[in-house]
Parts: structure tokens; sequence; C-alpha cells
């Protein structure tokens, strides 16, 4: 139990949680249908005679996201189904155009998988319990039309997976690392847009509480359709509270489905199990059962990339990178790309690249509000920089000075630094004789360091500066001042 | 001219002694007018369609197309584009596909020409074709029995040469029962011969297309133009398609045919074992042996298959719910009374039971004790027979054990459900099989059924065709449509 539980739940309760993560799969295609699977078309455009469900159409299977259900199993070290079924989950519902969702029951796709999350108390494993295939249904619209809703078919059958954790976190920040930690290997596997707002990742939380040291789970609700990881953590820990609350003045809490209002921040019931439907989940005899095979594994296997918890550590340990600017770098895939591409290119130490491209890079990129996939300048070109920094011919003033002017010109920091004459001097010959004169046209102020003012070190470093443009050598200035003043 | 066979049609198709257009409106006329007494069709084309009619006569000018111009219904659960669907069912009455069946399409690719509509039990449910929404189809050997079903329509059609063949669908003797009832020879091809897409699903893994005509012959040509992988159908088999060869002679010599003893000493009708019994000594007689074999779970299968198919409807009957398509109910003041009283309006009563008894069987704590449990028996019937054809090539067997029954006679449900005994079993585990005709009993048709191995459709037609180039009961009519 830490800290951030017990600020949350009165003393002596605990959370249990579990959570239940949709996916929708970036496939070009419906699970079943040829119909386009993509977000944001006119309502009903996207809608084949089988998603339709008109009569006598039947479903094919979509090769594609199998592939990424593998994908995804390997990520998380999960075992792979040698053969996987799909059946069918039977209710009736105006968007469900079948009377059922066709999804996967006994024989799922993925089966115990794990992942590693970050808490308050350090490093803690999440068992996944099973990742399986679905169809999305479609999309009951109750606020167009005065008397009637409205049913917009471009959803239903689209693939997703949903991915069903063990009850293992104890507090609403824990929940809301796991689904981050989900979150970050979907997308990284490019099986997944990630767009929260469309949809395309959202959660149901199944919350229960019970008495610190309770062996045996309380009784759990499911909060539905959570799909912001600001409103998770609200719902949770509302929602858990409301637990505590009810079985503290005596009462039961209740196996049933909740929605959470984000407006009013509190949950409301949605059906209880009473009223609760029996899916009547039986084999889908319109599939049959597909047989998953090594080759199909290896080949998804080779398409994983590199995860950003193990970037993170590369980063630190082998190039001894701070872990902040690591950690940024890692977990931004169009970043860290640029980053390893630049580093493999330059000459420069790696907390140099780093340093300067979340410093005076990322400024820019600011001021442009652009993003690095959108940058004019070459990861090549951009090592060009770097090396001419590395090698002390420009200092990080002057380099913020060149990338800008990159961005605008399309030149190399070469070619600018050259037309434009901002090479650092560092011919040791030329910086001496300004030193000696700098010293000689100031003899006060000489006398005044010399009898212990430390703070005039800084008036000659800055007359010598003034009298380059800036263009010496900081560090040489330094040490030749140090030298020729004592 | 009605009482050709399809070769013999074509020869004078491709000869010019009758045309396509001519050829049709013989059997429009006849369609239309015969379907006052039996109800046979749902809908009679009134004409031929322009596009069918070029169709057929470019296959014609080709060599090798038997099927360019030949006249056919399809049973109306086949999606017919632009043409009403019903189903037999108030459900469907308005229903018009937008797309056609992969096997209507196959058809027409051939240039066959869609003369009407076939009238079924509702949804494919029955076995008698008085559950259709449409009226009872009555039996052209005698108007006041029924046809058999669910493809009464079709049998009944075929029959009374209202077509010359059509097209039909087999769940649990749905094709074998109503042949044999109607004097007509139906077969029910190997599970994933044909492809389902277009079919309204019954119970999806038992459902299979087929077709009915007056020879083996005539079925094997057009089964050989329905069938064929279909990527838009999942359980359709990849090596699907497959082509009839006529057998060379009459001989069945080095044949092993295997007959389940118990069944036919089992039979009450004491004419329709003897017919059984003749019908297997006709085939002894052109060389076949007979062999006693067992199918020792087989008496298990009309309670398997009681739950599994009824399971399968309910979930795939869902999709009528007065939402999208279909009939939906004027009385309906919220969701649950548009859903209730548009499926209690929709579906007649037989639909309703199957589908309570469906929803029941898939019930959380009841799924093991049924549907699981009647899968394993599924499994061990399809285990009797893998074992019965290491032995044999052919089973022969009864079809029904009563010829066509009176209209009305039997109450509904279980006693209904015992009709079909003998065709079930196969029906489970996806084999072909046929029923053709032999010594009617009582003034009434007889079917005997032929079931194969799996996809061995041709050992079954073969031995039909020998055994219908020796006798003549696949040629008899009733007289009131001659």
């Amino acid at each position: 139990m830490n800290q951030q539980n017990k600020s949350v739940l009165k003393a002596g309760w605990e959370m249990v949680l579990g959570l239940e993560i949709h996916v929708r799969l970036d496939t070009e295609s419906k699970l079943f249908s040829g119909a386009k699977a993509s977000y944001g078309a006119e309502a009903n455009a996207q809608v084949s005679f089988l998603d339709a469900a008109l009569p006598g159409t039947l479903p094919v299977f979509n090769e594609k996201a199998l592939a990424y259900a593998i994908r995804f199993g390997l990520s998380v070290d999960a075992a792979i189904a040698p053969v996987t079924a799909f059946a069918r989950k039977n209710y009736f519902y105006p968007d469900l155009p079948k009377g059922y969702q066709i999804s996967q029951m006994d024989k799922p796709i993925v089966g115990k998988g794990q992942i590693e999350i970050e808490t308050e108390a350090g490093k803690k494993t999440v068992e996944i319990t099973r990742a399986h295939l679905e169809e999305d249904a479609g999309k009951s619209i109750h606020d167009k039309y005065d008397q009637f809703t409205a049913i917009d078919l471009n959803r239903a059958g689209t693939p997703l997976i949903e991915v069903v954790s063990e009850p293992q976190m104890s507090s609403a920040k824990e929940a809301v690392a796991y689904m981050k930690a989900i979150y970050t290997r979907v997308t990284h596997l490019g099986i997944c847009d990630g767009n929260l707002q469309e949809g395309s990742f959202r959660c149901d939380a199944n919350v229960s509480v019970r008495k610190m040291g309770d062996e045996t789970l309380g009784t759990r609700a499911e909060i539905k359709n959570l799909n912001s990881f600001r409103f998770i953590e609200k719902a949770i820990n509302h929602e858990a509270k409301r637990q505590v609350k009810l079985i503290e003045s005596g009462g039961q809490v209740v196996q049933e489905t909740r929605l959470y209002d984000a407006d009013k921040d509190q949950t409301r019931s949605m059906r209880s199990k009473e009223n609760a439907n029996d899916y009547r989940y039986f084999p889908d005899p319109d599939l049959l059962p597909i047989v998953v095979t090594q080759e199909m594994i290896e080949a998804q296997r080779a398409l994983l990339p590199e995860f950003p918890e193990a970037k993170m550590a590369r980063y630190t340990q082998a190039w001894q990178i701070k872990t902040d600017d690591a950690e940024i770098i890692a977990f931004d895939q169009a970043l860290s790309a640029y980053f390893e591409q630049a580093q493999g290119l330059t000459q420069a130490k790696a907390d140099l690249n780093a340093k300067f491209l979340l410093g005076e890079y990322a400024a820019l990129l600011n001021a442009m509000e652009s993003k690095i996939s959108q940058s004019p300048i070459s990861a090549a070109d951009y090592a060009g920089l770097l090396d001419e920094l590395a090698k002390g011919s420009i200092s990080r003033k002057i380099a913020k000075q060149v990338v800008e002017n990159m961005w605008q010109s399309g030149d190399t920091a070469a070619v600018i630094i050259d037309s434009q004459g901002l090479a650092q001097i560092s011919d040791a010959s030329a910086l001496a004789a300004l030193v000696d004169e700098v010293i000689a046209s100031n003899p006060s102020q000489v006398e005044s360091y010399r009898a212990g003012n430390d703070k005039m070190f800084n008036f000659f470093v800055g007359q010598i500066m003034k009298q380059t443009k800036g263009q010496a050598n900081p560090v040489q200035t330094k040490d030749l001042l140090e030298e020729k003043l004592k | 001219m009605i009482q050709l066979s399809i070769r013999e049609m074509a020869a004078m198709l491709r000869a010019k002694q009758i045309s396509v257009a001519e050829l049709s409106s013989l059997f429009f006329d006849r369609a239309r007018a015969f379907n006052q007494q039996t109800n046979a069709l749902t809908k009679v084309c009134c004409d031929i369609s322009a596009d069918q009619l070029i169709q057929a006569e470019t296959m014609l000018a080709q060599e090798g197309h038997v099927l360019a111009g030949i006249p056919l219904a399809h049973k109306d659960l086949f999606c017919t584009q632009g043409l009403r669907t019903t189903c037999g069912s108030n459900m469907l009455k308005a229903f018009i596909p937008p797309y056609d069946a992969t096997v209507v399409s196959n058809l027409k690719s051939q240039g066959m020409i869609t003369v009407a509509k076939a009238n079924m039990d509702e949804f494919a449910m029955g076995s008698s074709n008085e559950h259709s929404a449409f009226g009872a189809v009555n039996n052209p050997w005698d108007l006041t029995r029924v046809p058999g079903g669910s493809s009464g329509g079709s049998a009944a059609a075929v029959a009374a040469r209202m077509v010359p063949v059509a097209t039909a669908t087999d769940t649990g003797g749905s094709i074998r029962q109503p042949a044999a009832l109607c004097g007509i020879t139906g077969i029910k091809p190997s599970y994933g011969r044909v492809s389902r897409h277009g079919m309204v699903a019954f119970a999806s893994s038992l459902d299979q297309g087929g077709v009915m005509a007056a020879s083996a012959d005539d079925c094997a040509l057009v089964l050989s133009a329905m069938c064929g992988h279909d990527a838009l159908d999942s359980t359709s088999h990849v090596d699907a398609q497959w082509s009839w060869q006529l057998p060379e002679s009459n001989s069945m010599k080095g044949k092993k045919v295997g007959v389940v003893t118990d069944w036919i000493d089992g039979l009450k009708d004491e004419a329709i074992k003897q017919s059984t019994l003749e019908a297997i000594q006709t085939l002894k007689d052109q060389g076949a042996e007979v062999i006693d074999i067992q199918l020792p779970h087989a008496h298990l299968a009309v309670a398997a298959y009681y739950v599994i198919a009824p399971a399968e409807c309910s979930s795939n009957l869902s999709r009528f719910d007065g939402v999208r398509y279909g009939h939906r109910s004027e009385d309906c003041r919220d969701l649950e009374q548009l859903y209730v009283n548009s499926r209690t309006e929709g579906f007649g009563e037989e639909v309703k039971r199957r589908i309570m008894v469906g929803t029941w069987a898939l019930s959380s704590g009841y799924y093991d004790a049924y549907y699981l449990k009647a899968q394993k028996v599924r499994r061990l019937i399809s285990q009797d027979f893998a074992a019965a054809f290491k032995q044999v090539d052919v089973i022969a067997a009864p079809v029904s054990p009563e010829v066509a029954f009176k209209h009305g006679e039997k109450s509904e449900g279980v006693s209904m459900y015992q009709a079909d005994v003998f065709t079930i079993p196969a029906s489970l585990a996806g084999l072909p099989c046929l029923s053709m005709p032999v010594k009617p009993a009582h003034g009434l048709p007889v079917g005997l059924q032929l079931m194969g191995n799996y996809f061995d459709e041709q050992s079954i037609l073969s031995m039909a065709h020998q055994f219908q180039q020796v006798t003549a009961w696949h040629q008899a009519m009733p007289e009131a449509f001659l």
C-alpha cells in the first residue's frame, strides 16, 4: 500500500483494480468485411451488406487483425494460442446489427502475459489474463433527433483487441500507469493510432474495495468506457470512495455496470447483475477455428520494435545520457528515431546531442509550432551541426542561431558558419594576443582582481567576448585569462 | 417437352428446335397455372429478364454449356437481387435483396433462367411445408397431403414440372424428405461444397444448398455449376469445385453398399419396407455388394440435432429485430416493444418454438449439458460414419419412415421431428446424401437415401444414375399435371 492510496481512501481500506482495455486496430478494412475501418466518415458511408447484417451475408476474417493481435501478444511476453476461434456474444441492441457480437471466448488469440509498470513504490509487474479479438458495435446517437435515436454503423465491425488484466492494481495511479504502458506498446507496435478522442483506446475498470489484510476480493463494479487518462483516475477514485462509504454505512456493493460522468465527477448505475444479459456465448459456426503457425508468429516477432523502457536503459547506460533526458527521448517515437539517426552520423557525444535536442532545438520547434517529424532539417544536417559544436568551432549560443538559420534557409551548418563568419576563435596565439591587450588596457580592473575581487574575472571574459562578437572559444579564453592574470 | 431431361432440352435449344424464350414461357405458364393447386411458389416471374436472355443466348452460342437457357426456381431463401426473398416468413414479406446469393449468380452465369421463387417452411424450419406465411404447399400426387419440408415448394414444383429443376437447402433432411415424398431426386452435397453466401441462415453448421430435379443426372449437372470455393463463405471448402462424370455403364460391380439393417427392420410401414428392400435388391442385381453396417450412435442424432440447430437458429435469427429491414411492428412505444412486437408478429409458431429452445439450450448453466453434449454426440456420429466408409462406398437407407401425410395430420413439435430420423445423421456428419424415387407405397412416392463419404458426391450420384437407367420411378409424374 503506497502513500497515494492512503490519501485517497480512508485508513484501513484498499482498492483492487483490474482493467479491460479496448484497442482499436489500425487496419484498412473491418474485422469481417471489406468496408473501410477509418474514423470520421459521413454517417453510414462505410457499411457493407455484412455490417448491416443483411440476411445471407457471412463474415470473412481479416488476417491483418490476427497479425496485429499476435504482435501485441509477443510484446507482452504472452503465449500465442496455436488454435484460436471466434464465438458469438448474443444480445439485442439497435447498434448491434446481427444481434450478436463476434468475439472470442475460450480460445483467445493471446494468453497469459505481463507488463512492467512504474509506480511510486518502484517497478511492478502486472499480469495480463488474456487478449482477444472482437468486432466493435455501431454508434447510437441519442441527441441528434428529438424523438428518435440515430444509428451510425461506420464503426460496426471495426477490429478491436480487448486486453484483460488480472486484478492486481491497488491505486488509480497504478491503473493509469498500466494503461499508459499498454498504450505505449500498442502505439509503438504500429497497430493502433492511439487517438483517445476518437475512441481508439478506451477502457473499462473493475473496481472493488476491501479491508486491509483481507484475502478475498470485494464485490466489484465495472466502470464503462473511459477514454482519458485523467478521467480514469478520477473515476476510479470516486468509485472506490463511494464503495467504502456505502459499506461503512451498512450497505452492500452490488455487482453492476456504472458510467462515469466527467462533468459531475460521479458514477451512476447503468445496469445491475440481475438484469444483466446472459450473452449465450457459443462458437461462431460461420468461422472455422484458425491454426496459428510458428511462421505467422515469427513473422510478427521480426516486426517488434525496441520499446521505450529498453531504449531508455540503452541511452542511460551505453550513452551516459541523463535519466530525465533519456526518458523524454525514448518515449517519443519520432524524437528517438531522429536522435538515434543523428547520433549515428556525428562525432559529438550522445549527451550533447540529447541536451541540444531537448534544449535549443526543442525551443525552436516550439517557436515554429512544429514537431520533429515535420522538421525541414534532416537528421544528417543536424548531425553536421553537432559536429561543429563538438569540434568547438561554435558555441551553444551560436549553435542556436545556426539551427534557426538552417530551419529557414535549408543550408548546412558548415555553410552557414562559413558564410557568416560565425566560427569561434580557437586560435591560441590570436586569443593570447587579445587577452594581453585587454589586460594592458584595463590596469585598474587587473589590480582589483589581483587584490582578491574574483568577480572581476567575468569583466575580462565579457571584454573579450565583446571584441570577438562572442566567437572566442570560452574554455580557451578562460584558461588564458586565468594564466595571464595570475 | 416437360418430361425431357436437361440434356435433352439442351440439345433442342442447341438445335434451335426451341428458343430460350419459348422454353421459359412454357414453364412460366405451367408455374402460373399450377400454383393455385400446389402453392409451390411464392413468386412467379412475369417474364424472362433481358440480361438473363442475353446470357443464355451467349452461352448457347458457345459449346459445352448444357445449362444455358434451362429454367429453374430458387428456394425462397436464396437472395435474388431485386427479387423478393421471403424465407416463407412475414418477417421478410417485403424484403428485396440488393445482391445475389453465390448459388444464384453461379447458375445465372451458366445461362440458367430464374422462373420463380419456391415456397418453403418458414426459415427452413419444418418437415411438412405447412409452416409458411404464404400458406401450406400441396403435394402434386395428392393435394390433400403435404409435400414434406422444408424445401416442399421446390419439391412440389419439380414434381408437377412447373420447373424442370429447383435449388433447395437441407439442414436436417429438407431436400431429401420432400424429394422422397414428391417422387423426385434431390441431393444435399457435402458441407462446404456449395457456398452459403446469400443463403439465409437457419443453422450455419448444418445448412447446405443443393438441388432437386427429376433425375440424378439433372441434379448432378446443376450441382456441378452451383458448387465451388467462395471467398465470401469461410466455411466453403477450398477444393469445393467438382464436375460430374457420367458413369460408363450401368454396372455397380466392385461397389460396396452398406445397409443399416436396424433402420430397415424398424420401419413400421410394411409397404415402405418392401420398396426399400426391392430397391436394394436392384442395386445388388446391378452388381453391387451389399454389406450390413452399424451406426451405433445414430439413434442419438435427432436429439443432438434439435439442440444444435435451434441453438444456431436462435442466434442467426437475432438480426430480424425490426430495426433495419424486415417486419417492424406499428405498435411500439419503446425499444423493448419494437423488438418484442416485431418478432412476435413477424415470426410463425415453429420459428418461435425453435428460437426459444435454442436460446434456452445456450443459456448460462445449460450450455454444457445441452449444446456441448450435443456437439460431442455429433462427433461420435461422424466417427461412426468414418468407420463405416472404411468398409463401404455408399450407404443405402430409407429417407422417411412414412409416405406423405395429410395436412394437419401431425401435431406440431416432437412427433414431426421424428420424421427426420433417417436424414439427420448424415447432416450432422456433413456428408453428401441424396434421395431418389423407388417403388411407390400406398400409391404415393417413396425415396431411397444414398449417403456418401465426405466430398464423394460422385459415388452416390453415379449409383443413383445407374439405378435410374434400369428403373423408371423417377420418370413417373402425377397425372393431374401431365
